[in-house]
């Protein structure tokens, strides 16, 4: 421990920037992975990302910008929230599967004919 | 530069390298795979935050369950016979645009609160019995109405997942 914390001594001490630099990371890499993704899988998981990144933002404020206990619980809602969309997404994809035999998300367009 | 700081490093680099497979793999089992180590990466972010119902929670939800339903979809979405799980990518430049100005306001705005950064409240115990406390205190009717969604979600996912019998 001694030695790494000598090696990395250059890297600022983390406190709050932080967490949300990092979860502006995770919430850019989400929003890119939404946009370019063909297949609807993969656009699930990138939702999940930026909802994870939101997630990040609300602990760190529990934790440093006095939300306290407040901030954890909205978290919670957040994973509810989550979980049930991830349930209803998949079987509309199955759904989509089924009638079209595909799931990406450009030839999905028989509405636009 | 202490232990923190280096547990801090160590959870940001697993999380933000797997997310970049995650959505940049070709292979949809690898970006499913990685993903796992994001949210494991996440958890344990949570734990560092004192967090530790959160990242019990997140390990349980997200691993044990949207990841395994997300695996589910992958297998039933693929034909068997075919080893293409490859996938493709639409408009990537637009799209990096797009998540360079996000990503660069948003550290913008944050490093503009760089200094102003408050030092974090004092160390608390477990958080789990004030958590209960709270979701039937002063969040009792959003818990009830994210039961009521849960239900509907449920309801609704079994029903139009299921196969459609021919008459």
């Amino acid at each position: 421990m001694q030695i790494l914390s000598e090696v990395f001594a250059w890297l600022p001490d983390v406190q709050l920037a932080h967490f949300l630099i990092l979860s502006a990371i995770l919430f850019t890499l989400g929003l890119y992975g939404i946009v370019t993704r063909r297949n609807a899988i993969l656009v699930l998981m990138g939702l999940e990302l930026v909802l994870n990144a939101a997630n990040l933002n609300l602990i760190a404020f529990a934790r440093y910008g006095g939300l306290n206990l407040d901030g954890q619980v909205a978290a919670i809602f957040v994973i509810i929230l989550a979980a049930a969309e991830a349930a209803i997404a998949l079987a509309i994809i199955l759904n989509i599967f089924q009638r079209f035999q595909t799931i990406n998300v450009d030839e999905v367009s028989s509405l636009k004919e | 530069m202490d232990t923190f700081d280096i547990v801090f490093y160590a959870f940001a680099a697993i999380t933000v390298l797997s997310a970049f497979v995650v959505v940049f793999s070709r292979n949809i089992m690898y970006a499913a795979f990685s993903l796992l180590f994001t949210f494991c990466g996440v958890a344990g972010l949570y734990v560092l935050l004192q967090a530790d119902f959160l990242a019990v929670t997140q390990i349980l939800i997200y691993v044990g369950g949207i990841l395994v339903l997300m695996l589910f979809g992958v297998m039933l979405t693929n034909k068997v016979v075919s080893v293409d799980i490859k996938t493709g990518t639409l408009h990537t430049i637009p799209a990096m645009i797009l998540a360079a100005i996000v990503l660069g306001s948003l550290a913008a705005v944050f490093y503009a609160t760089w200094s102003k950064t408050p030092d974090p409240a004092t160390a608390t115990t477990s958080t789990t019995k004030a958590i209960g406390e709270l979701l039937m205190t002063n969040f009792v009717l959003p818990f009830e109405v994210a039961s009521v969604i849960l239900l509907a979600a449920l309801v609704g996912a079994a029903f139009m997942a299921r196969r459609t019998r021919k008459p």
